[in-house]
């Protein structure tokens, strides 16, 4: 998982220089046939890609069309190839790197389970209520926060429940669009 | 189209026909016996019995890139299948278009640890370019149709279809090839025009360029061959090739440099890294070729024509990409070319020439004559000389005699010459060139191999000699593992850690003991005479060719070096090999 680290592929190149990584969110168009995720998960895996965060869902039933979305970190380089690797895939219809087109929107929920009672709990309550949280379960010793947004908003929020009393997260990992009237290529 | 109910197995075989197969290599088990007993009941596909299912890849990948058509093979679920990873991965590695059908338990022992069960598409997803696993008969024929246009087009690669035995029992409709295309794999072929006129203009405009072709030009078909040449002689650019790509341009042509890379010619290297202009046709900057990246080809501008668009920047930054099947990207430079009537500029190809000329004057081949004892880039000298006028068709195994046989041996065509260069497998050449015989019975077949090579896959002798395949196996025999012990000498302080084989067998004896001929040559005085005697037995014969034992292989690119920095073989006398390379560069690999 060090894709930075060997942008060359080259067993000749040892690069001192530390290049530049960025964070792309990338979405897929993929057949949904058996295997499908295995061929791209063992792309990034035996290629040394990084992922940071994969989704995965069919999005047209009567297609057997799916869309995954994968965000990856490397060099701008390595997400060159990432891209080109992805497309080379025979079930890939196409990719679209939601980062470099800019106008996109990522979101991604987060169900946090947080224990507590007395001022803790109000605390907690009080937080969720800034942060739009809903609470989809209550106990009297506990919460279950249902929260929805990009991703910095998600880590901030679980960041200041730790305190309050965090027992445990559960993420959908980033789905992401672009906005306006054109869709993907499927 | 036909509609009847079909077994699976029937739909198998009629598929293959309908393809145009005329020969499959294989080895039967338990999950393909269905599919054999089919195979027993028709004529039209024959079927190759390989030794082990090694052989049978390699023999389709042999078959496959002499002809231009795809290979075929056939084996058994568990171990059937595993053994066909090497063969697989090889091929994916040199982009060989290739069908895999294997076996698989009944659907309902799938994951059940059974018998002969392994994890087929499981285990070869990341070593195919594409595989499937079929679980409805009636998805058997469009899969089977499609594993070819997958295979064959684009960039091609190996395939796989993992049939289950109930899937080959059950019964199914059978659709015919017609209109069968992958339903979203389109491999772009045409170039781009925008990029063909920026390319045209930067070449009209270049004072040192330089043709760096490979293996994608075989593949694009004898057309991109011509089209080579004839850009080559329009312009009068300099042409080096990788490995792969050897025969594209002829090695008699006048603008030949011979290969490049780590192995490759002085005057191929010494041209890449000094060229204004490279025009990369079909190749894919792998590390054996550029050497130290960051001091690969410093001052020059790159063009690179690749149907893979991740090959596209993947190693080197290129300033003109062309994505596009070399044929069509070629005839599309050419037209441009002659439409506009451009020319290079004479006085500076001149001089570009001249300089090549010059460092063609090294003579980076020479080696020292030895009366007595074979020199084993004299034996590939006189085996050219003896086969060059001949229909004749190299394969090789891997390692210093391989790099030999590039160096020493000249191809004129395409399609002649066939060794494994991405996977660099041992024990490719032999049944690789049963594969070629196979395809070419009249033809003459040599597999140039090294006396550790061959004897990994030495067992498919027995399948050269059911199926009257006059294959010659010359073995430039140093009983070392040479490529080995040279890295051990450069870089590992001489200690010879088990590169050395101790325990030969008498390769006379052992051809005899398969049913075919030996000979052996151990003087330069009887070579002539023994290699005219091996061209002229009709049957498959084993050459034990004794060359000295520890010639290395130069000129080299030492780890961790740039094309300008080769070592030449005057340069190393074998007591100092052990300090050619710095520290620096043996850490590298």
């Amino acid at each position: 998982m060090n894709a930075q680290l060997q942008p060359s592929g080259s067993a000749y190149f040892i690069d001192t220089a530390k290049p530049l990584v960025e964070t792309h969110a990338l979405a897929v168009i993929v057949d949904n046939e058996p295997g499908v995720l295995a061929r791209v998960i063992g792309l990034f895996s035996g290629r040394g890609y990084n992922i940071d965060s994969l989704t995965v869902s069919e999005t047209q039933h009567e297609k057997h069309v799916s869309r995954i979305t994968i965000v990856t970190s490397g060099t701008p380089g390595v997400i060159e190839q990432i891209k080109n690797q992805l497309e080379r895939l025979v079930p890939v219809h196409s990719v679209a790197d939601l980062t470099v087109s800019g106008n996109s929107i990522t979101r991604e929920l987060a169900m946090v389970k947080v224990a507590g009672t007395g001022e803790k709990r109000v605390e907690a309550l009080r937080l969720a209520e800034a942060f739009r949280a809903r609470v989809i379960d209550a106990s009297t010793a506990s919460f279950i926060f249902e929260i929805t947004g990009k991703t910095d908003k998600v880590e901030q929020f679980i960041t200041l429940m730790v305190p309050l009393g965090l027992v445990e997260v559960a993420r959908t990992g980033v789905a992401g669009i672009t906005r306006g009237a054109e869709g993907m290529k499927v | 189209m036909a509609t009847a109910e079909m077994t699976g197995a029937e739909i198998v075989l009629k598929a293959l026909q309908d393809q145009g197969v005329e020969h499959v290599f294989g080895y039967p088990g338990g999950a393909v016996l269905p599919i054999y007993d089919e195979i027993f009941q028709q004529e039209k596909v024959e079927h190759i019995l390989v030794r082990h299912e090694q052989g049978a890849t390699h023999a389709a990948e042999g078959y496959a890139r002499s002809t231009g058509k795809c290979g075929v093979v056939l084996v058994t679920s568990g171990p059937g299948a595993t053994n066909a990873v090497t063969g697989l991965t090889d091929a994916l590695m040199d982009s060989i278009p290739m069908v895999c059908i294997t076996g698989q338990v009944p659907t309902h022992l799938i994951g059940n640890d059974a018998f002969q069960e392994c994890d087929t598409v499981g285990i070869t997803r990341p070593c195919t370019k594409h595989n499937y696993l079929v679980k409805d008969v009636n998805d058997l024929a469009r899969i089977l149709h499609e594993a070819f246009y997958v295979a064959t087009h684009g960039r091609p690669g190996p395939v796989v279809v993992d049939i289950p035995k109930d899937v080959q029992f059950a019964k199914g409709r059978y659709v015919g090839p017609k209109n069968i295309e992958h339903k979203t794999y389109r491999p772009r072929v045409k170039p781009e025009q925008d990029a063909i006129r920026a390319a045209v203009e930067l070449i009209a405009s270049a004072k040192r360029p330089i043709l760096y072709t490979g293996g994608g030009v075989i593949n694009s078909g004898v057309t991109a061959s011509k089209l080579l040449r004839d850009f080559a002689a329009m312009t009068g650019i300099p042409v080096t090739s990788t490995l792969m790509g050897l025969g594209a341009y002829p090695a008699s042509g006048k603008n030949w440099l011979g290969m490049l890379g780590m192995h490759g010619m002085y005057e191929a290297n010494m041209a890449m890294h000094d060229c204004d202009v490279m025009i990369n046709v079909g190749a894919r900057f792998d590390d054996r070729i550029t050497g130290r990246l960051n001091a690969f080809s410093p001052n020059s501008r790159k063009i690179h024509i690749d149907i893979d668009p991740s090959s596209i920047n993947k190693t080197v930054r290129v300033d003109i990409p062309i994505v596009a099947d070399v044929a069509h990207a070629l005839e599309d430079m050419i037209r441009l070319w002659k439409s506009k009537s451009l020319s290079l500029d004479k006085k500076a190809m001149d001089q570009w020439w001249k300089q090549i000329e010059a460092w063609k004057a090294r003579d980076c081949l020479r080696y020292k004559k030895n009366p007595d004892v074979i020199m084993p880039q004299y034996a590939i000298e006189r085996l050219y000389a003896l086969t060059k006028d001949r229909d004749t068709y190299i394969t090789t195994e891997v390692g210093q005699h391989q790099m030999w046989a590039a160096q020493f041996y000249r191809f004129d065509e395409p399609n002649r010459w066939m060794t494994s260069g991405g996977l660099g497998t041992m024990g490719y050449g032999l049944p690789a060139a049963v594969g070629v015989q196979q395809a070419h019975p009249k033809s003459l077949v040599i597999d140039i191999a090294g006396d550790a090579s061959v004897l990994m896959t030495m067992q498919e002798m027995s399948t050269a000699i059911q199926y009257e395949l006059p294959i010659k196996i010359f073995i430039l025999n140093n009983q070392y593992m040479g490529m080995v012990r040279q890295w051990q000498q450069l870089l590992h302080g001489n200690r010879l850690s088990h590169s050395y084989t101790e325990a030969l067998p008498d390769f006379v004896k052992l051809a005899e003991a398969y049913g075919c001929v030996g000979i052996r040559a151990t003087k330069p005085s009887e070579l002539d005479a023994a290699i005219k005697e091996m061209i002229d037995t009709p049957r498959p014969v084993l050459f034990d060719c004794r060359v000295a034992n520890l010639t290395n292989c130069f000129p080299m690119i030492p780890s961790g070096k740039a094309h300008n920095e080769m070592l030449m073989g005057e340069d190393v006398p074998d007591e100092e090999v052990g300090s050619a390379i710095d520290a620096k560069g043996k850490m590298l690999v």
